[in-house]
């Protein structure tokens, strides 16, 4: 039993993004939809699975379904940080496969710049919280520079390559006309921005952008009638290991080396087959791990791996291609933003950016505090 | 709703702290350290666990230096969180403090020292030894 070329990806849309006042996290999800099924030739009335995931509300998963109209006969609430997305798309899978539904959306929205709800974790101070909040470790940063501290004491990699990362991913916004930052970045001025905690930098950090995402997932019956070319998925893997940074197992290490192997097992490609690569950037340092885990470099090397502008524009390892959480958006989870880049890259969209010829993309989707990770494989046949 | 502190499974834990003691669970079926405090042994899933007196020695495990601080803390800029791991054998979040001229980085060895934090409550900071 495998999920592959179970399912196919029909349509993919952003809402607004940015700064994005007159809205509200159901609007932004409204427009991507629209948009995502007006791409996938498919009406509302047609949708008959929902996932989604956030925690702007009481009861968010009821309330966006409430909005829209629609009455699901499969729902998933999956949320596991901003990895949700990848994990959604391999439950759609898994529930087409099953006959349980035939065209699902994953929805995402937020509205976190212009309202200011930048305050996700720092109200948890009871059960395993406990034991940390009284620290005053601010997250999820913190987290993330404890992990950055770490991979440096361990194998000495160096805040330049963190900052190239950030660097790189800057080159490839400069090419996307929707992305938030597009001026010149230099390592300098990584190294230079604001201290927020050791060795993390303001400009290692993502942004913090409102907006929204959709991607509609078909059975593979619908997908031979819609008008874009589909896009499968090929491969799946998901995993989650801890909820706070202290029960990590080892912080240089993280759940994508389990979600990542199953995906290319799936998939039966390897690492040197793929022609572009998404990986959830929320944090430099999340990237690097993110690459050793799934196995693209050596435990230790992917400071090296990074260097010399090899993940930017022209370079031999095309790396988040939109810009990234770093360049492009990250409205607090950015998982969806993954997908969609990897479909546009290869469906030949992307323009100036465009990976010439892919026809083989990975979407790499981190949550929490390195907590979880879903690995999908995507391509054209 | 936030749970009210301490709760079932950790007013043991809070109870030591009370009295400059740290407290660490010891699944007994499988001889794992447990931090922190369950009622079930994530490791092998036996209920049979008891505690444990730390000696309050370790290793600074990873480390970061605090500038953007949550709200509460923002006037205590900068200072240093860190992954402490215990030698017996488990791992802990803490602040290393009152450690001078002294180096704060991966691998030092410090050991446990109580103080007030800043709501007056007694806790288990770390400072490094020599």
């Amino acid at each position: 039993m495998t999920l592959k070329k179970s399912c196919a990806i029909a349509g993919v849309a952003e809402s607004r993004l940015g700064v994005v006042p007159d809205s509200t996290v159901l609007t932004l999800q409204a427009e991507a939809m629209v948009a995502a099924l007006a791409e996938a030739g498919l009406e509302k009335t047609d949708v008959d699975a929902v996932f989604s995931s956030g925690n702007w509300g009481r009861l968010p998963q009821l309330q966006i379904s409430e909005y829209l109209g629609i009455q699901p006969s499969y729902s998933d609430n999956t949320s596991v940080g901003g990895a949700s997305f990848e994990f959604h798309l391999g439950h759609a899978a898994a529930a087409i496969k099953a006959g349980l539904c035939k065209v699902a959306v994953i929805l995402y929205g937020s509205t976190q710049r212009s309202r200011r709800e930048r305050r996700i974790f720092e109200a948890h101070a009871d059960l395993g919280y406990q034991y940390e909040t009284p620290y005053g470790l601010p997250i999820p940063v913190g987290a993330y520079a404890l992990a950055a501290s770490r991979h440096m004491a361990q194998y000495g990699t160096k805040p330049e390559q963190l900052a190239e990362l950030a660097v790189s991913t800057r080159e490839w916004a400069k090419l996307n006309p929707a992305a938030y930052r597009r001026e010149q970045l230099t390592i300098e001025d990584v190294l230079s921005s604001e201290m927020i905690a050791s060795p993390l930098h303001r400009l290692d950090c993502c942004l913090v952008t409102d907006g929204g995402g959709c991607v509609v997932v078909v059975s593979p019956e619908i997908a031979k009638t819609i008008p874009k070319a589909p896009i499968w998925l090929l491969g799946q893997g998901e995993s989650h290991s801890h909820a706070q940074i202290s029960e990590m197992p080892d912080l240089t290490i993280s759940p994508a080396k389990e979600s990542g192997k199953r995906a290319f097992k799936m998939a039966g490609i390897n690492h040197d087959q793929l022609d572009v690569v998404e990986i959830y950037d929320s944090f430099t340092i999340t990237v690097l791990l993110t690459l050793e885990s799934l196995g693209f470099c050596k435990p230790g090397t992917s400071g090296d791996f990074v260097s010399n502008a090899r993940t930017a524009p022209g370079g031999e390892f095309p790396l988040n291609t939109n810009g990234g959480g770093l360049s492009y958006c990250h409205p607090g989870q950015y998982g969806i933003f993954l997908l969609i880049e990897s479909v546009r890259q290869l469906r030949n969209e992307c323009g100036e950016r465009q990976v010439p010829n892919a026809t083989l993309a990975l979407a790499s989707g981190t949550g929490g505090v390195l907590s979880s990770n879903s690995t999908c494989i995507l391509g054209l046949e | 709703m936030p749970e009210e502190l301490p709760d079932p499974d950790s007013i043991h834990y809070w109870d030591g702290v009370s009295n400059s003691e740290l407290r660490y669970q010891l699944c007994n079926g499988c001889k794992s350290s447990i931090f922190y405090p369950r009622s079930i042994c994530p490791a092998c899933g036996s209920s049979d666990i008891c505690w444990k007196v730390s000696s309050g020695l370790g290793k600074i495990y990873a480390c970061t230096t605090v500038y953007r601080a949550p709200p509460k803390y923002k006037d205590k800029v900068p200072y240093i969180v860190a992954l402490i791991d215990l030698d017996e054998d488990y791992r802990m979040m803490s602040e290393i403090i009152n450690f001078g001229e002294k180096d704060v980085s991966v691998g030092k060895q410090v050991k446990v020292i109580f103080r007030d934090d800043i709501d007056g409550k007694l806790m288990p900071y770390f400072t490094p030894i020599d």
